[in-house]
């Protein structure tokens, strides 16, 4: 124990301490990027105030401000966005926690269950049921696009990461990359390169409801809803159950909890399984709101989703969560917040330029994420 | 006056755990000092301390007169410090003769453009570190040189291990080494062996050492000075002959009388 | 069953998950698409394609697994016979079944709705273009193909090595047949091509059969030398090894001199594709393989260098058009390589590796993006890229963009500049420091090396390579796009050097040659232009068989396999008596008290 302690504390102590020369450049990057966002910031409240204001035509000479509703519209979407960031992140912090590596094929995974959803959902809107009988059809289509992505998930933890189990971290990660490539190319290769469309979604979930002066989609309705109760089943299985506990000691330390008597591989293989499911919810549902999937439809979400789970700190699964969702409004509302007032044209574009930018800000001034990493001593080495 | 080494009232917590408390120590050149303790003591943390590898929450440490405080651990090695590790850590793939021409590091100075240019002063160098290399492993006798100098670190047994480390913080050429456990694991004959050039590393190459060991046939054999740390602070420091009757000690490593207990 | 010999003992539940396996595996590759997308390309025509080989080659390999036993030394065994074979003919049958399930059902059912090669193409390949054929004769096929190899157990190693070399040959002559083709004329040997394959491609039947019998009993004869000599050029140590890697070397060097002169266009171009992916997994291979940093946003510094090269020499470059020649604006690109190095470096130099390697991807999606958006568009033309990027002139000769030979020679040199920097520096201060890091960088530090300083440099000097290779890129094509820096090269490059062997140098050569001269780049088509979107695939999976089973690559460097398999070395070296024991030596002085 007292080893472990010794070792944790080289890093922390380590991580305090910087060499100048890097040292500088670093403090004028972070100099510069928290100038940024505030002149950005400011500017924009300036423009709201009045965008005749010089500040606010300092730089963004046709500012006209947006109004509160167009604002409700970004937070909106940016947090329906950060959900599925979120629902992704969860796998990815997971795996991380108990085997300490990225698992960059987790992206893939919610990209197989939003294929599995169109799949099922354009037959049963072929036969008609999926107007006729929207409810069950849902549920069927949701459990076998979780069913599905779980499948895929342990049957790539079985493949391609148990026989790696004891090599350099590095290994497992170049594995993963691979096995993203080939869910990516499988997919292609079946189901065609091609964009791939939902059937629409009946009427009473597509039309837009007023909550709270919120102007908000009955489907965004339905995927919080979804989500919450996701992460309500998650957080039971994880603190109340006999296994949520075997995961925990198992992410503590994978010998001493196979010294208690734990099956560290069921267990391991149950935290493949469980991430898949997450990402399946997040697949159908996505699918649900975007009505489209294309094979690389994963890569981008699963790249920002591990994004969000260090923005959390990564192995803490209320922090992937709270990540995912702070991700999705930062990169829905900050291109218009922040670019826009500076002066930067086409700032949607930048969208995914923000999220990494997010990464690196986070990663510069507090590594350990907003929320605090959870992990074992070997993971932090 | 000054002594090589002046550690002054040294303090390193982790997360509300006091591993040093008010730590005052001090090495003058030449001498060979031990640093026992039992396990927990924060002889390791001490040693981490110094070398950089840890940030103490208050004291000082001077090196010649001057703070070595918030130096990164590559500075504080080429100000004189070096050091081995108590569980060793070699670089294993990288070969006998390149452990100890890496240590070399900050006494060389050839950059990208030597070595691609291949100039007069790479080669010369290059020449000089592989020199100084082998005449440090041939301290240890014959086993680290010849046919082993182009094997693989890892193939090395676990006595030869630690005599590597050894031969390369000399290669970093200090003034001062800090030897942590440097005969854990061996046996008998290969302790007393290395007990005999741990007096030989100051006779001959002139090195301070201060040397963390559990075994009490070296360090009765080779200090000059012995400290006793628990808990974080020094308990007695002397003789070995003082420190082994000192009542403190004694209760440090067996305990208190069970009837003095609170 | 009463009448087999009681010797016959089948391990029913081996053959069933094997040939299970197997079915899978050849639905896997029947749906994903490639026997219809190989079938175009001919082997030996017209009896075998490419796409049926996709199809073949599993039932073998598989009947060859299963059959094989693991026989631990020193352990007895019965010889292998009858049982083997048969066991080998089981697994490939039930493969072969699972083809004709496939078959019946694309008859009987139609889900080409998800299922795009749930098609009749599909059924007329597996039909061999035959209308009425009964689907069952795929378990005929699959059990004579895992007959196949199981015998390949079989038979006496030097004939099992014949055989395959034999086949491989014939693969291989017929996969190289457009780049035979085009060399011929440059030797005046199209007599020779006209003579062994068909106008419409593939080899013609006797020469194939001509080829193998003849390669087969070369292999047979020499027995194994080859391969001697290859495991005595690993062995040898020191200067000798260092005198024969430069004799290789310049025999290569040479080879790449020389040959271009009689090559044509097509083979030209190829090689300048082969050259400049190799010039960039040369720079990353220093940044991989011998600093252990995995960068994945390497195409940074490719698009980097194929920017700087477009802004600078391009006349009508959007913003800024000096109008350089394309040697002078060379300085600039190294210097901004190096600077860009340095940026993206310093903020991930002091993370964990795992992060550094998001962090660095997410960077190059970020540059390609900035080029991409709206905001940079006034200074590198957004979406539209950067046009009319003239060729190189070198003061002596003048090289076009398409002019694909001086190209290739061009990056012939930068690829001899890459080997040589990489070769200097690994002997030198800085590269040791790089190992040092690679293997401990907490003991590295205490050891005297200020490792940002050193990780920092492995990033610019890996920068600088890899924005030479987009140099030459951008007067090759003659202007550059966003969309030609995406993150999935970084990830081919990073394919190229593992597959080929991290840290090795002959090892990235060969990778290169394999998987970006056959397979093809991301877009840049190969020998197997065939393959399109599935190359992808293939390098996913070779991705992933290369971690499970040869981490340390095709060429792999001494140093890598050592590290990689150091129990291994530990226990021969065991078995041996070579291992370096505690030995009790006397003590020189007077014994120690104790």
């Amino acid at each position: 124990m007292k080893e472990e302690k010794t070792v944790t504390a080289v890093i922390e102590g380590k991580s305090k301490r910087r060499t100048p020369l890097v040292d500088r450049f670093l403090f004028v990057v972070k100099v510069f990027l928290i100038g940024l966002v505030t002149i950005g910031f400011l500017a924009f409240v300036a423009q709201q105030i009045s965008p005749d204001n010089w500040f606010a035509r300092w730089r963004n000479p046709g500012a006209t401000g947006l109004s509160a509703d167009q604002i409700k519209g970004l937070v909106i979407s940016g947090l329906s966005q950060g959900v599925f960031y979120g629902l992704i992140a969860l796998g990815y912090s997971m795996v991380y926690g108990v085997l300490g590596f990225i698992n960059f094929a987790h992206g893939e995974v919610f990209m197989v269950s939003a294929y599995t959803g169109y799949i099922a959902a354009n037959k049963f809107s072929a036969n008609g049921m999926w107007e006729s009988n929207f409810a069950l059809c849902l549920l069927i289509v949701l459990l076998l696009a979780v069913m599905v992505s779980t499948v895929t998930a342990v049957l790539t933890e079985r493949i391609a990461y148990r026989p790696l189990r004891n090599s350099p971290r590095l290994i497992p990660l170049i594995t993963s990359i691979g096995v993203s490539f080939v869910l990516q190319n499988a997919v292609l290769g079946i189901f065609g390169p091609g964009t791939q469309g939902y059937p629409q979604l009946p009427e009473w979930l597509a039309k837009q409801r007023s909550i709270l002066t919120f102007e908000i989609s009955g489907i965004k309705i339905l995927v919080f809803l979804v989500t919450i109760v996701s992460m309500t089943g998650l957080w039971y299985l994880v603190e109340r159950t006999k296994t949520g506990k075997a995961m925990r000691a198992v992410a503590e330390d994978k010998e001493i909890a196979s010294l208690m008597g734990i099956n560290v591989n069921r267990i391991i293989v149950t935290t493949f399984a469980v991430g898949g499911a997450m990402a399946g919810v997040a697949g159908v549902m996505f699918g649900l709101l975007f009505r489209a999937v294309n094979p690389m439809t994963g890569f981008l979400p699963g790249i920002k989703a591990f994004t969000a789970a260090v923005v959390g700190g990564i192995g803490n699964l209320g922090g992937a969560m709270s990540g995912g969702l702070a991700l999705g409004s930062a990169e829905s509302i900050a291109p218009q917040l922040i670019l826009e007032p500076l002066g930067v044209p086409g700032v949607t574009q930048l969208k995914d330029a923000v999220a990494f930018t997010v990464l690196v800000m986070v990663l510069l001034f507090k590594p350990s994420g907003l929320f605090g990493e959870r992990l074992s001593a070997e993971d932090r080495a | 006056m000054s002594h090589l080494l002046e550690i002054k009232d040294l303090q390193v917590t982790f997360g509300g755990l006091d591993a040093l408390s008010g730590l005052n120590f001090h090495v003058d050149e030449g001498e060979i000092v031990s640093v026992i303790g039992p396990n927990g003591a924060g002889k390791t943390t001490f040693f981490n301390t110094i070398t950089g590898l840890v940030e103490p929450t208050g004291g000082d440490i001077l090196f010649e007169g001057n703070s070595v405080l918030g130096l990164e651990p590559n500075e504080v090695t080429s100000l004189g410090i070096a050091r081995t590790f108590q569980n060793v850590r070699l670089f294993p793939n990288m070969t006998i003769l390149e452990n100890v021409m890496v240590a070399q590091h900050c006494r060389t100075s050839q950059n990208v453009f030597g070595a691609l240019f291949q100039t007069k002063a790479f080669k010369k160098e290059e020449e000089e570190i592989r020199q100084r290399g082998e005449e440090i492993l041939s301290f240890f006798g014959s086993r680290l040189v010849g046919y082993r100098l182009d094997q693989a670190a890892f193939m090395l047994s676990y006595a030869n291990r630690r005599r590597l480390e050894i031969a390369r913080a000399m290669a970093t050429q200090p003034r001062l080494m800090l030897l942590d456990e440097p005969v854990a694991g061996m046996n008998p004959s290969e302790t007393a062996e290395l007990t005999e050039l741990i007096g030989r590393l100051r006779s001959e190459w002139g090195f301070t050492i201060v040397i963390i060991e559990h075994d009490m046939a070296v360090v009765k054999n080779v200090s000059d000075r012995v400290v006793v740390l628990d808990h974080g602070v020094p308990i007695a420091s002397g003789s070995y002959e003082e420190v082994s009757t000192d009542p403190d000690v004694i209760e440090a490593y067996l305990g208190r009388p069970v009837e003095s207990r609170s | 069953m009463t009448t087999l010999p009681s010797t016959l003992i089948l391990d029913w539940k081996r053959i069933f998950k094997w040939g299970s396996i197997c079915a899978a595996a050849l639905l896997f590759v029947s749906l994903v698409g490639m026997p219809i997308k190989l079938d175009p390309k001919s082997i030996i025509s017209p009896l075998l394609s490419l796409g049926y080989v996709s199809l073949f080659w599993l039932p073998l390999i598989f009947g060859y697994v299963a059959s094989s036993r693991v026989v631990l030394e020193g352990v007895e065994t019965s010889k292998p016979g009858l049982s083997d074979l048969l066991t080998g003919v089981l697994t490939g049958a039930i493969g072969g079944a699972g083809l004709t399930l496939l078959m019946l059902g694309i008859e009987n059912f139609d889900i080409r709705d998800p299922l795009i090669n749930w098609s009749p193409q599909l059924l007329e390949v597996l039909a061999f273009g035959a209308r009425d054929l009964n689907s069952a004769v795929w378990i005929g096929i699959g059990g004579a193909l895992g007959l196949v190899g199981a015998a390949l157990n079989v038979i006496p190693e030097s004939l099992r090595r014949g055989v395959s070399y034999g086949f491989f040959t014939v693969l291989a002559v017929a996969i190289f047949e457009p780049a035979l083709d085009d060399m011929s004329e440059g030797f005046r040997l199209e007599w020779l091509v006209e003579l062994i394959f068909q106008k419409r491609g593939g080899l013609k039947l006797w020469p194939a059969i001509i080829l193998a019998s003849l390669i087969g009993l070369i292999s047979v004869v020499s027995k194994g030398k080859v391969k001697k000599a290859v495991a005595q050029y690993r062995k040898q140590e020191g200067s000798q090894k260092k005198q024969t890697s430069v004799v290789l070397f310049g025999i290569v060097a040479a080879l790449g001199v020389v040959l271009p002169i009689f090559m044509g266009t097509y083979v030209n171009s190829l090689l300048a594709n082969v050259g400049i992916f190799l010039l960039l997994a040369l720079g990353l291979n220093i940044v991989v393989g011998l600093a252990g940093i995995l960068d994945l946003g390497y195409v940074a510094f490719f698009a980097v260098g194929a920017y700087t090269t477009a802004v600078l020499t391009s006349e009508i470059s959007p913003f800024f058009a000096p109008g350089l020649t394309w040697v002078l604006s060379l300085v600039f690109v190294v210097l901004l390589a190096a600077l860009t190095g340095l940026i993206i470096g310093a903020p991930v130099i002091r993370m964990r590796g795992d992060y550094l390697a998001i962090v660095t991807l997410g960077f190059g999606e970020i540059i390609r993006l900035l080029f991409l958006s709206d905001f940079l568009k006034p200074y590198f033309g957004g979406a539209q890229g950067i046009l009319g990027i003239p060729g190189i002139d070198l003061g002596f000769v003048y090289i076009s963009g398409t002019d694909t030979r001086g190209i290739f020679y061009l990056v012939l040199f930068f690829c001899g500049l890459a080997v040589y920097v990489s070769w200097r520096l690994q002997a030198s201060r800085l590269g040791r420091s790089w190992m040092a890091i690679r293997e401990d960088e907490q003991v590295a530090e205490a050891m005297g090396i200020n490792t940002v300083n050193s990780k920092l440099m492995a990033f610019v000097v890996g920068a600088v390579l890899a924005s030479f290779a987009g140099a030459i890129m951008a007067a090759r094509v003659g202007s550059v796009f966003p969309n030609s820096f995406m993150i999935l090269i970084s990830i081919v490059i990073l394919v190229v050097v593992i597959v080929g062997g991290m840290g090795s140098i002959p090892g990235v050569f060969v990778g290169a040659f394999v998987l970006i001269g056959i397979l093809g780049g991301p877009k840049q088509p190969g020998l197997l232009q065939e393959f399109g979107s599935l190359k992808l695939l293939v390098y996913g999976m070779l991705l992933v068989y290369m971690m499970l089973q040869r981490p340390e690559g095709l060429v792999p460097s001494a140093r890598r396999t050592q590290e990689l398999h150091q129990e291994e070395f530990l226990q021969d070296s065991w078995l041996k008596g070579t291992d370096d024991e505690d030995e009790e030596q006397p003590i020189e002085g007077e014994e120690a008290q104790i």
